[in-house]
C-alpha cells in the first residue's frame, strides 16, 4: 500500500489555511468593494498562495488542470490519491 | 467555467467506523437544505439578480460545491470498508440494495433529491430571503447531526461547515442591505 | 455582547410521558446582531481562522455535541 508522506498533509494544510483566508476575504469584499485594507490583505495572501501552490505541486503533482498547472511526465494529474481518499 | 482543485477546503477526519453517521450525513448531500441544493439554488439565481450581488452568489455557490465534497468524503470514509451486515445494522440496508457503496443524492430518509428544493422567484429580495432561510436551515441541520455524533474528529469538520452557514447568512443579509439602499446615496458605516 | 443562545421553559404537564426537559435552548448566532459588517473587525490568525470556520472573531459561534466537552475561546 503506497501512502502519502506526512509532509503531504502539512503542505496541504498550509494551502488550506491561506486559501481559507482568501475565501473569507472574497465573500467579505463581495459586499465591501471599497475596503482598501481588506484588498491589500487579499492581494498579500494571493501572492503567498502562489508560492505554496508551487511548492506543493513540485512534490505532489498538479492541483488543477485544464492548463492551470504544469504536468510532469508521464501525465500525473490523474494520479491517486484524490482528496476524499487521503 | 469551473476549475476543479485537487484538495478539500478543510481537512476531513473520521475517527470511528460508524456507518450510521453516514446515513445522517447524507441529509446534507441530497437533502432539501443540503449542500447540493444550496449550490444549485445560488448558481441558478445569479443570472437574474442585480449585478451588484452576482459575484456573491457565484462565490458562495462555488464554495457550496467544496462543502458537498467534504460531506461526500465523510460518507465515503464511513462506508467504504463497512460490511453489508454493518450497513444493515446502520439502517443503510435499503441504500445498499439500490446503490451498493455508491453515494446517492437523497436525504437521510432516502427521499431522492428534487429540484423543488430550490426556490427561484425572480424577485431579488424574495430570492435573498430564501437564501438566508436556507443557510439558517442548514445551520440547524448541522446542529442536529453534531448532537447525534460522538465522533469528535467528524464533529470538528461539521462545526466548520456550520460556521460557514453563519458567514454565508451574514453576507446574504448584507446583500439585502445593498439592494434596498436608496440609489445614488453613499454607504456610510 | 449578545449571547449565542436563548432559553425558555415549556409548560410541564403531570401527564407528560417522558421526563421533562425543563429548560430548552435555541441558537441565536452572531449574524443576527452584526448588521452590515463594519470594517476592521478583529481577525483570527490564518491557522485559527481555518479551525474556526471564519476569519472574523465576532462571527465565531461554535456548536458542540452533548458528547463533547465544549471548548470556549480560541479554536484549536
Amino acid at each position: 500500500m503506497k501512502q502519502v508522506p506526512a509532509e503531504y498533509y502539512q503542505l496541504l494544510e498550509q494551502l488550506q489555511v491561506v486559501d481559507f483566508v482568501l475565501v473569507e476575504l472574497t465573500l467579505y469584499l463581495d459586499t465591501h468593494n471599497e475596503d482598501l485594507e481588506a484588498i491589500k490583505q487579499f492581494n498579500h495572501h494571493a501572492k503567498e498562495r502562489k508560492q505554496i501552490k508551487k511548492q506543493f505541486e513540485s512534490q505532489f503533482g498538479p492541483l488543477q488542470q485544464f492548463g492551470n498547472s504544469y504536468s510532469g511526465y508521464p501525465w500525473n494529474w490523474d494520479d491517486s490519491p484524490w482528496p476524499w481518499q487521503v | 467555467m469551473w476549475i476543479y482543485e485537487k484538495k478539500l477546503q478543510y481537512p476531513v477526519r473520521v475517527s470511528t467506523c460508524n456507518p450510521m453517521l453516514a446515513k445522517f450525513l447524507i441529509e446534507q448531500y441530497g437533502g432539501a437544505d443540503g449542500e447540493l441544493a444550496a449550490a444549485l439554488r445560488y448558481l441558478n439565481q445569479r443570472y437574474t439578480i442585480p449585478d451588484r450581488v452576482i459575484g456573491l452568489l457565484t462565490d458562495i455557490g462555488t464554495e457550496e460545491f467544496a462543502h458537498l465534497e467534504m460531506i461526500a468524503t465523510m460518507v465515503y470514509k464511513l462506508t467504504k470498508d463497512a460490511t453489508p451486515e454493518q450497513l444493515k445494522t446502520a439502517g443503510l440496508g435499503d441504500h445498499y440494495v439500490d446503490h451498493g457503496k455508491d453515494l446517492f443524492y437523497h436525504n437521510a430518509a432516502g427521499v431522492p433529491f428534487t429540484a423543488t428544493y430550490i426556490q427561484a422567484k425572480g424577485d431579488p429580495i424574495t430570492d435573498l430571503y430564501e437564501d438566508i432561510a436556507a443557510e439558517e436551515k442548514a445551520r440547524a441541520t448541522y446542529q442536529w447531526i453534531i448532537n447525534m455524533s460522538d465522533d469528535t474528529d467528524l464533529n470538528d469538520a461539521l462545526r466548520f461547515l456550520r460556521e460557514r452557514e453563519i458567514v454565508h447568512s451574514q453576507r446574504f443579509r448584507e446583500a439585502v442591505e445593498i439592494l434596498k439602499e436608496e440609489q445614488g446615496k453613499k454607504k456610510i458605516f | 455582547m449578545n449571547t449565542h443562545f436563548k432559553t425558555y421553559y415549556p409548560y410541564v404537564s403531570p401527564f407528560d410521558p417522558c421526563k421533562p426537559m425543563v429548560k430548552k435552548t435555541y441558537s441565536t448566532p452572531p449574524n443576527l446582531y452584526l448588521g452590515f459588517q463594519p470594517p476592521n473587525l478583529p481577525q483570527f490568525t490564518p491557522m485559527e481562522a481555518l479551525r474556526a470556520g471564519t476569519l472574523w472573531k465576532p462571527l465565531y459561534d461554535p456548536w458542540y455535541s452533548p458528547y463533547e466537552k465544549g471548548k470556549k475561546g480560541v479554536p484549536s
